[in-house]
């Protein structure tokens, strides 16, 4: 492959089958795959979802579910020793201390019942003979090492008392304490939030440093690649694509696949702005706030306040995106608008009608004109109804007779680019993406005036994220409808959105055209946003760095 | 964690109340003169006016619940009309039969359906599995009078093993009390093994399958501590729940036991007031049982919240 030293190789895989059960001709899940990772080097493992990424970091450390997905050829060598015919106990052994894993969800990656401290020591308690005091002090010490703060408290702290940053940095403490010599990470970052996702990447990257440690990062966001690898290694079904380093692959990449990859990533820098319109506002939020009150029998209440103040004016024929960190109140916006909860003071205009305070039974015309897609395609639709009857339902409600529903849904399947004999299947038979365009179908059904896309595109892969976002901008188009995007993810906002506001802890920080706010942010917390958005150095789709971009068409 | 244990309490005495209500209104409300059903068939019309004064029938309802309540928090549950003894006496010398097959049950269950539960999920699918879930459902379909007569037919009869029935106080020695009660906490404890092992493999299942538990394994972490440290003090809630409900079959289970094994146990006493309806004895029964329901729930919920740091109250 690539001409490194092989005095230094740390992990390396040759030819490794992996088939899903024992049979001989049993489907192959990981295809003659062959990839080293070197010390001190960072080898960036990109794709798509399905496409092996994650089993191969499981085979590699002997973590595969037994009988399910069995390793069938070739070999995986760690510092020279093979892992593949390694005994149980040998791979007990191995864990820890000569190579350790980070997982993507470090809100279920820790036990919730026992203290974080007492897990990193379980570590220690496994592997060495070092007595109570101090696999303490070793404990604390690594704890500061990845930058905790308050390391006693932290200690004896349950999980849940942690942030996401905080989890995931007991997460790398406990990889890095017995200091492995490959530390693979599966999408350590892509469940926090951009800001925290920095600060964890530049502490892998700086432990790296100091103690030459290989890392395997195993990654979908092209953003995270630009910002981490030194090499790069591409997978798709299973099958290695191409490897290189960083720079040979982001600019010259030689597959087919990895270009449409790469082409498919957004780009932070905002499409040109539409002209403005003169079209009549359909959807106004006045002063929009959302207080939880946490109530006890016989205790005192305590008060949240999810949202305050918003107030946002939405356009026939346009897009507004809400962006903002989780817990700053996006979705709570979004669903307060929509009425799925109800706001606790503001108004919301429909039409130019107020609907914050009808009841739900006024409230119910009022319901077609507004409606909602949601994150999760795989959980977002009933299992159980076939996907004529869904995207049906709202019309039949709405009195429509049943048989115009239904040819209704077979033209709404053919605007979302599914075939007609979709609306006898079910759910479970459609992709991710080919689900999200059923809900969009569905969302179609009613013929609302506003769209609410709640992180419509955030579950998808890159290459299904465009085809979805360019789906909605088409019906846009055709069908006039105002859109209500909300996201965390800036470069889908930069590419679809007319007009921002950015939030933060339930307020509205900054508001106004995209390509304003996204190219000359006014708020240092917008600022910040940007500047923790990953590979934004990077301008992917065309293959060269954001500054060669800009001097190509100065 | 006081305050909410204070306030758990506070929140059981409506919960009491209402039991209390009901068994007060059992007797008020069921068709008929409380007295003549109470008197029986024969009664003289005297014999009739004198339960009726006793019993404060002639005063307005509400006064008659407030004087009952009260009699009942001075611990005067009534007196039985069959035997004419004062109920608390009655009670007392069957609670140590009854709560000693109930405890000896639970603690028997627990032993042997948690480690069969961990077991049976460890092995998931295996031929250990479906064993432990083919006698699950055994335990589950087998009535507990059949278990007990097989019990009592192959230990006691035929091998002589322990008396066939009867029982010895502890305060006469605990060979003689052991022998006596090893039998029935057995039978009890089939169908409760039953419930309780099937949750704990279910609850498993559900752990095994969690991130952490792969974390644990990514740590270099052996088998055993896997499923002992991570998973099966996570499995635990459910589990504990259902040995909680499950304490309410174990109740209805002490009756039918109490006679199979002639226990002089408050299985049998209640049994018995049914049969004569001795009606006082009844409504005693029900509010000790509701009683004993509702401080089991209690700690159950105390259990929460030592096994989960994240259930806070």
């Amino acid at each position: 492959m690539t001409n490194t030293n092989s005095s230094n190789v740390v992990l390396d895989i040759n030819n490794l089958i992996v088939g899903l059960g024992r049979k001989a001709d049993a489907h192959r899940i990981i295809d003659d795959l062959s990839l080293q990772v070197c010390e001190g080097e960072t080898l960036c493992l990109v794709g798509e979802s399905g496409s092996g990424k994650s089993v191969t970091s499981l085979t590699t450390m002997g973590l595969l579910q037994k009988g399910t997905l069995v390793p069938s050829g070739g070999s995986v060598k760690l510092v020279g020793e093979e892992l593949l015919t390694a005994t149980d106990r040998r791979l007990r052994q191995l864990r820890a201390t000569r190579m350790a894993m980070i997982f993507q969800e470090p809100m279920t990656a820790l036990n919730p019942v026992v203290p974080v401290g007492r897990q990193i020591d379980e570590v220690l308690r496994a592997h060495t003979d070092l007595d109570s005091r101090a696999r303490r002090q070793k404990i604390l010490a690594m704890m500061e090492h990845v930058r905790l703060p308050d390391v006693e408290r932290i200690f004896s702290s349950y999980p849940h008392r942690l942030s996401g940053g905080q989890r995931q940095r007991i997460m790398i403490a406990m990889a890095l304490v017995l200091e492995p010599k490959l530390l693979i990470a599966d999408e350590p970052t892509t469940a926090l939030d951009v800001t925290t996702q920095k600060q964890i990447l530049t502490l892998i990257r700086d432990l790296q440093r100091d103690h030459g440690t290989a890392v395997l990062f195993i990654t979908h966001d092209m953003g995270v690649v630009a910002e981490i690898a030194d090499r790069v290694a591409v997978m798709r079904h299973g099958r290695l694509v191409e490897a290189g380093p960083l720079q040979d692959v982001l600019r010259n990449p030689k597959m087919e696949y990895t270009r449409n990859l790469l082409s498919s990533v957004p780009s932070l820098v905002p499409r040109p702005p539409r002209p403005e319109t003169k079209e009549p506002v359909v959807l106004e939020a006045n002063e929009l706030s959302k207080v939880y009150r946490e109530r006890s029998l016989y205790g005192k209440a305590r008060e949240v306040a999810a949202a305050s103040n918003v107030t946002l004016t939405l356009r026939k024929g346009r897009t507004l995106g809400i962006v903002g960190e989780s817990g700053s109140g996006k979705s709570t916006v979004a669903r307060c608008i929509v009425r799925l909860i109800d706001p606790t003071s503001g108004g919301v205009r429909l039409a130019g009608r107020e609907i914050s305070d009808l009841s739900r039974r006024l409230l119910q015309p009022h319901r077609q004109k507004i409606q909602i897609i949601f994150q999760d395609p795989y959980r977002s639709l009933n299992p159980r109804v076939t996907v004529g009857e869904s995207i049906a339902e709202g019309p039949i409600n709405y009195g429509m007779p049943r048989k115009d529903a239904l040819a209704r849904a077979r033209e709404l399947l053919e605007l979302v680019h599914l075939p007609p004999d979709a609306i006898s299947r079910y759910p479970h038979q459609f992709s991710g993406g080919q689900r999200q365009r059923i809900a969009i179908a569905r969302a179609l059904a009613l013929d609302p005036d506003v769209l609410v896309a709640d992180e419509a595109v955030s579950a998808l892969d890159v290459s299904v994220q465009a085809q979805v976002l360019n789906l909605l901008d088409e019906i846009q188009r055709r069908l006039g409808i105002a859109l209500l995007f909300i996201t965390h993810d800036l470069r889908v906002a930069a590419q679809i959105c007319d007009d921002v506001a950015v939030m933060q802890r339930g307020r509205v920080v900054e508001q106004g055209p995209a390509a304003e706010v996204l190219t000359n942010p006014q708020q240092a917390y917008t600022r910040a946003l940007l500047e923790a958005a990953p590979g934004r150095g990077w301008d992917f789709a065309n293959f060269r760095p954001v500054s060669e971009s800009a001097l190509a068409t100065a | 964690m006081l305050g909410y244990l204070i306030r758990r309490i506070l929140a059981a005495v409506p919960v009491m109340g209402v039991v209390a209500l009901f068994v007060f209104l059992l007797l008020r409300l069921t068709p008929g003169d409380p007295a003549a059903i109470l008197a029986g068939d024969n009664a003289t019309p005297e014999q009739l006016d004198r339960i009726r004064t006793s019993l404060g029938l002639n005063e307005p309802i509400y006064i008659q619940f407030y004087t009952w309540i009260a009699k009942l928090l001075h611990g005067d549950l009534g007196v039985s009309l069959i035997s004419n003894k004062p109920i608390l006496e009655m009670i007392g010398p069957r609670l140590e039969p009854s709560i000693s097959v109930a405890l000896a049950t639970i603690v028997l269950s627990i032993l042997v359906a948690v480690p069969l539960g961990v077991i049976a999920a460890w092995k998931h699918g295996t031929w250990i599995d479906r064993c432990v879930m083919g006698l699950s459902v055994l335990g589950f379909s087998v009535p507990v009078f059949v278990i007990g007569y097989v019990l009592i037919q192959v230990f006691a009869i035929d091998l002589r093993w322990v008396p066939v029935q009867g029982f010895k106080s502890i305060s006469a020695g605990f060979g003689p009390f052991f022998e006596r009660i090893i039998l029935p906490t057995c039978t009890l404890s089939f169908i409760y093994v039953a419930l309780i092992a099937r949750m704990t493999r279910a609850s498993m299942l559900d752990v095994l399958g969690e991130d952490f538990v792969r974390t644990a394994r990514a740590k270099g972490i052996g088998e055993t501590g896997v499923l002992l440290r991570h998973a099966l003090r996570n499995a635990a809630v459910p589990v504990i729940t259902v040995i909680g409900s499950g304490f309410a079959l174990l109740i209805s289970g002490v009756v039918v036991t109490e006679s199979v094994f002639n226990l002089p146990g408050i299985g049998r006493l209640t049994v018995d007031a049914v049969l004569a309806r001795d009606y006082p004895v009844i409504q005693a029964m029900i509010l000790l049982t509701s009683g004993i329901y509702v401080a089991v729930n209690l700690l159950i919920d105390l259990a929460y919240t030592l096994l989960d740091p994240r259930i806070r109250y």
